[in-house]
């Protein structure tokens, strides 16, 4: 009788923890992500499918802190030039090949040779990849970068299948294989990607769903209606207007993440000519009076119904490697006067460049306002998107309203803008004395120094103001209270590994 | 009938040439680099060399179109920039989607216009006719991406009953299709309604004042009878040619309301195409509705011309 | 009373073209009995007038932001309530007559200026130049309409300026079509032949003759094609493509109002109720003037 309970028992346990265990996980995306190739991606999107598809050689933690995941340990050496990992034993791809030296190699070249890799650049400083033994290998760069790491617990550091890979060619990213805990099933375009539990995972006790379903819903409105309806599970990029009334629904749970990116004004001090035909680029008092002129705070109430926090660098006042002596300075509309009348410059007039998304709009109607009691003339001109990327990089601007996603390391904020020449430099700014910090900042590990290097260069480029840093914006996340074991890291990125949907 | 025939082939010909270069001139003269734009947010210069080459977007204009028709003719559409999906197959995969909704819109279009055409018709003159034609004109009268979003609001949120977004094919579950195009063929069919109302309103009003009614009312008919039996059935024919030559206003509103209740069909995937700079995507699909656009024409000149023996010479 | 006087009758000797005063007479006396199109005259005059008297009537400055009245519902002091950054609703739906009119009006001149003369050229002088305006029209009517204004409107950058321009050009086939039908039906005409008989230049026949026999079908036309306007307009600023912030216009105060329907409902029930009205005004007119100079009727 004692055993027919116990087996009862066991059964029905059993059957209850299979039930929960065939569930599926619905996910609405705020855009359709693009290819889904880890060398070839470029949308913040894909990323969020590929927390789940791809494993990569590290990882990142709510405190940005760089935990490893396919890589156990890693080791630097005496000069800081060569980096060697050694792999988690017992990994193995999504088609049954392990995880090895040898595709830790191919992966990496891979980033850094295929036509069309975006990881390239990423990667520049790795010169090679030894196999050291069948479980480790050692980057060779030709010269110390201390970003690596963090540029490894991202794309560049994601590891794929080199038979499938190999198979494949470029359509690899039709049909992607990598040591996620999920594994791809389908995709259609523009409705829905499809992941399955891939049994044979390596912290299999983390996976509690059976599939993931990821609809791309790019409204935000109709994205909260299906989160409310109960069609979706979690969605990402609420709009922060909704907020408020979400956080009274009992029903669901809204997460808050400062994000590691900025919202910014990048000024044409040096890109083009127009830089020297309007007082905003030629004369850095103009542009500080600007800053002056701006009440970030006010910014972020209105534009973002405070669900951002405001700063004036490329990193969040909350970061490591803030520069703590520059702090946010207030709004100061009598002393933006007196520096224009300093300047000798009497309604300075520039337009303001912005995207056509509801967020640039909003917030270059409100600078507009702001700017006004200063004395400043902004206008306004909207273009699509991708009609104003094309505008930045010919310097066919005075000032832009632009975002940035943000890396997990500040380099990622800060070398592209800010290096002479660099394809993200909008600006046109370039000093050699900057050059060379960056460059040391690249070279150094040991973060109290960085830090002090980063305090010199924000000393430097906050006074030229070729960006007027605004705020860090919040990820919104909304999802079901029944979902548990969510991470909020700061790189916005939904985390599969623990999560769990109660019933 | 043949000569009918062969003159119109001779003309839609050159209509889908001109139909091809103005698809590619105005993707073409698009302003931003498409290879700026889809080489990412790092916008390196060593992707962006290479995709201007992949796209061939150095060579002159003629060359570009030359290589573009070139591939066309084979059954080529080439490739989707973004995410690499050969055009034929997005443009295969999504086109029962948009047909379904069309057909769907339609169905509702003619439910509700060809009643509110005959109501207008007899009782002209009178309240019926204004209430008839209210209510058919305001589904073209209202932007059909703001109705909607109300009827999301509506029907999803506050009362739950059907979903928001989404699609599931009718093989998969059909109560679940059904439940979620619903609302986007209701939106969709009420800007047709109106059309088809028109066309039925004067289409009943030049056959009610024909002799042959006027015999049939003589004969001492009873009303109802003359109107449907001798009315409408001549009435109907060039309203169910309608169907065709609408065909294009439905797509033209399927491309907001597929955005707003994101329904993976032709209409979304043209406008993100549109601002994703994927032109190829873009060109494609408009050849495609194009053709389809002539084709259904021909085909409706084709019935109408059978049907009605008096056009024959 | 068997005989159904065409808008334009038969001028008695060649030359003189002028329209008798009585078909148009009785057209209006037509429209003037059907009361749905009346009220759309109506709601029409009334647009006009709240778009010319927008800045006395106005109780707010339609651009002036307050950040302490942000996404305020309608109250005695703003009727319509306030918008995200804190602009009265209402003066904003006053002032955005102004564009939308503009919208509906100026596209539609520029379909009439470019669509009426190719149609009467094509209609007129036949043959190969036919043929070739007749394909060229065919393919842009095989386009669905809106993305032809869309991938225009992207060309030419958003503004409401090149959204019109967008539009007008977008529904200019269809005047091109209607025109050269009606130019074929009347080519044929017994006074036309006379006219050429006489020893009429093909262009004084054209202007005449034909142009007055299509004003009738091109008035109907005109006016659906406004109302289409105005929605298309509102179409195009809600995927960002239009009239441009902070200048008012229903179409982008939808694009807007679209984020916040569920907290601030009042931003997308007015803009949208406005846009209803006058296109459904446009349309009842355009119905009851089809009506009115149809000769069909009696």
């Amino acid at each position: 009788m004692k055993n027919f309970a116990r087996t009862l028992l066991a059964s029905l346990l059993g059957a209850a923890a299979l039930a929960a265990q065939a569930q599926t996980l619905r996910i609405g995306l705020a855009e359709d992500p693009d290819v889904l190739d880890p060398s070839l991606a470029r949308t913040f999107v894909g990323r969020i499918v590929f927390a789940a598809l791809c494993d990569k050689l590290f990882e990142v933690d709510e405190k940005l802190n760089i935990i490893p995941q396919l890589a156990e340990k890693h080791e630097w050496s005496a000069d800081s030039k060569a980096l060697t990992i050694t792999l988690r034993p017992g990994v193995t791809f999504h088609d049954g090949e392990k995880l090895d030296a040898a595709a830790v190699k191919y992966s990496l070249e891979r980033h850094k040779t295929m036509p069309g890799s975006n990881r390239r650049g990423e990667l520049a400083p790795v010169t090679s990849v030894d196999i050291v033994d069948p479980m480790s290998v050692r980057l060779n760069l030709n010269a110390p970068f201390s970003p690596l790491l963090a540029q490894l617990a991202d794309r560049a550091g994601m590891i794929v299948s080199p038979k499938a890979a190999q198979a494949a060619g470029d359509k690899f990213g039709t049909k992607p294989v990598c040591t996620g805990p999920y594994k791809f099933v389908e995709r259609v375009a523009q409705d829905r990607i499809v992941l399955e539990r891939y049994p044979d995972y390596w912290n299999k006790g983390q996976v509690n769903f059976e599939k993931i379903v990821y609809t791309p819903i790019p409204d935000a409105t109709v994205r909260l209606a299906n989160l409310k309806s109960g069609q979706l599970d979690y969605i990402e990029r609420v709009a922060s207007s909704d907020v408020e009334k979400l956080q009274t629904d009992k029903r669901f749970k809204i997460a808050r993440i400062t994000e590691i990116g900025y919202q910014g004004i990048t000024i044409n001090i040096g890109k083009s000519e127009k830089a020297q035909q309007n007082p905003l680029g030629k004369d850095p008092r103009v542009r500080e009076a600007f800053e002056l002129a701006i009440d970030r705070q006010g910014l972020a109430q209105v534009v973002m119904d405070n669900e951002a926090v405001v700063g004036n660098q490329w990193v969040a006042p909350t970061n490591p490697f803030y520069a703590k002596s520059l702090p946010v300075p207030k709004r100061d509309v009598a002393r933006a006067r007196a520096l224009l009348k300093e300047a000798g410059v009497t309604n300075p007039s520039f337009t303001l460049l912005t995207p056509t998304t509801s967020d640039a709009q909003r917030l270059a109607l409100v600078v507009q306002a702001m700017a006004r009691d200063a004395g400043f003339d902004v206008k306004i001109q909207a273009a699509e998107f991708a009609t104003s990327l094309n505008m930045a990089d010919k310097g066919e601007f005075e000032a832009y309203a632009l975002a940035w996603s943000g890396r997990a390391d500040p380099d990622g904020n800060l070398f592209s803008f800010h290096g002479c020449k660099q394809p993200l430099n909008y600006a046109g700014y370039c000093d050699p004395e900057t050059e060379k910090l960056l460059a040391q900042s690249r070279s150094l590990r040991d973060v109290a120094e960085r830090r002090k290097v980063f305090e010199q260069i924000a000393a430097r480029v906050l006074k030229e103001r070729p960006i007027v840093y605004v705020y860090h914006r919040k990820w919104l996340w909304a999802y079901s209270a029944k979902l548990t074991g969510v991470r909020e890291i700061p790189d916005g990125l939904l985390r599969v590994q623990g999560l769990k949907l109660g019933s | 009938m043949a000569e009918f025939l062969l003159k119109r082939l001779a003309t839609i010909v050159p209509t889908l040439i001109f139909v091809s270069m103005l698809i590619f001139g105005l993707q073409q003269l698009l302003p931003g680099d498409p290879a700026k734009i889809l080489a990412g947010e790092e916008q390196d210069p060593t992707v962006i060399a290479h995709l201007r080459e992949k796209l061939h977007l150095d060579e002159p204009l003629p060359m570009r179109y030359a290589y573009w028709m070139g591939g066309v003719l084979r059954g080529d559409l080439g490739e989707s920039i973004r995410n690499q999906q050969p055009v034929l197959d997005l443009v295969l995969q999504k086109l029962p989607v948009t047909i379904q909704l069309a057909t769907m819109a339609m169905a509702i279009a003619l439910l509700i216009g060809i009643p509110a055409g005959i109501a207008s018709a007899v009782g002209r003159g009178t309240i019926w006719d204004t209430l008839a034609n209210v209510f058919a004109l305001w589904g073209i009268s209202t932007p059909n991406f703001w109705l909607g979003i109300l009827l999301i609001l509506l029907f999803s949120v506050q009362l739950g009953w059907l979903p928001a977004s989404g699609y599931v094919s009718p093989f998969e579950d059909l109560r679940a299709n059904l439940a979620s195009m619903i609302m986007p063929a209701f939106v969709l069919g009420n800007a047709i309604a109106g059309v088809l109302m028109r066309h039925t309103r004067s289409a009943m009003l030049q056959v009610l004042s024909a002799d042959y009614v006027r015999t049939a009312r003589a004969k001492g008919l009873r009303e109802r009878v003359v109107v449907l039996r001798h009315g409408l059935r001549n009435a109907l024919v060039p309203i169910i040619t309608l169907g065709a030559l609408e065909f294009g206003t439905l797509l033209s509103g399927a491309v907001l309301t597929e955005q707003v209740f994101t329904i993976p069909g032709f209409g979304k995937l043209i406008i993100d195409a549109v601002f994703n700079r994927d032109y190829l995507v873009v060109q494609g699909v408009v050849l495609v509705t194009a053709t389809t656009y002539v084709v259904l024409n021909l085909l409706a000149d084709l019935a109408y011309f059978a049907v009605n023996p008096r056009l024959r010479n | 009373m068997a005989a159904v006087l065409e808008p334009g009758g038969l001028p008695r000797d060649g030359a003189a073209p002028a329209l008798p005063a009585g078909p148009w007479r009785r057209a209006l006396r037509r429209l003037r009995r059907r009361r749905s199109a009346m009220f759309g005259l109506a709601v029409v005059l009334l647009f006009v007038v709240m778009a010319l008297a927008a800045p006395w009537i106005a109780p707010h400055d339609p651009i002036a932001t307050s950040w302490s009245a942000i996404r305020k519902a309608p109250s005695a002091a703003h009727w319509f309530g306030t918008d995200e950054i804190g602009r009265d609703v209402l003066s904003r739906v006053i002032w955005g007559t102004q564009a939308s009119l503009l919208a509906g009006v100026v596209s539609v001149s520029i379909s009439l200026l470019l669509g009426v003369p190719i149609g009467l050229a094509a209609g007129f002088l036949g043959g190969w130049v036919d043929a070739l305006i007749s394909r060229i029209t065919d393919a842009f009517l095989a386009c669905p309409f809106l993305i032809l204004a869309i991938a225009m409107a992207a060309f030419l950058g958003p503004s409401l300026t090149n959204a019109m321009i967008a539009i007008g050009i977008s529904a200019t086939p269809i005047f091109v079509r209607l025109t050269r039908g009606q130019v074929l039906n009347v080519k044929v005409e017994d006074y036309v032949e006379a006219a050429r008989a006489v020893g009429n230049p093909p262009w004084r026949i054209a202007l005449a003759h034909v142009l007055p026999n299509v004003t009738a079908p091109l008035i109907v036309q005109a006016t659906l094609a406004i109302a289409a306007a105005v929605i298309a307009e509102a179409s195009l600023s809600f995927l960002g493509l239009g009239q441009q912030p902070p200048a008012p216009s229903w179409g982008s105060m939808l694009n807007t109002a679209k984020n916040y329907i569920d907290n601030a409902p009042w931003m997308a029930i007015w803009p949208g109720l406005a846009i209803f009205l006058l296109v459904l005004a446009f349309n009842l007119l355009g119905d009851g003037l089809r009506d009115a100079l149809d000769p069909r009727q009696r």
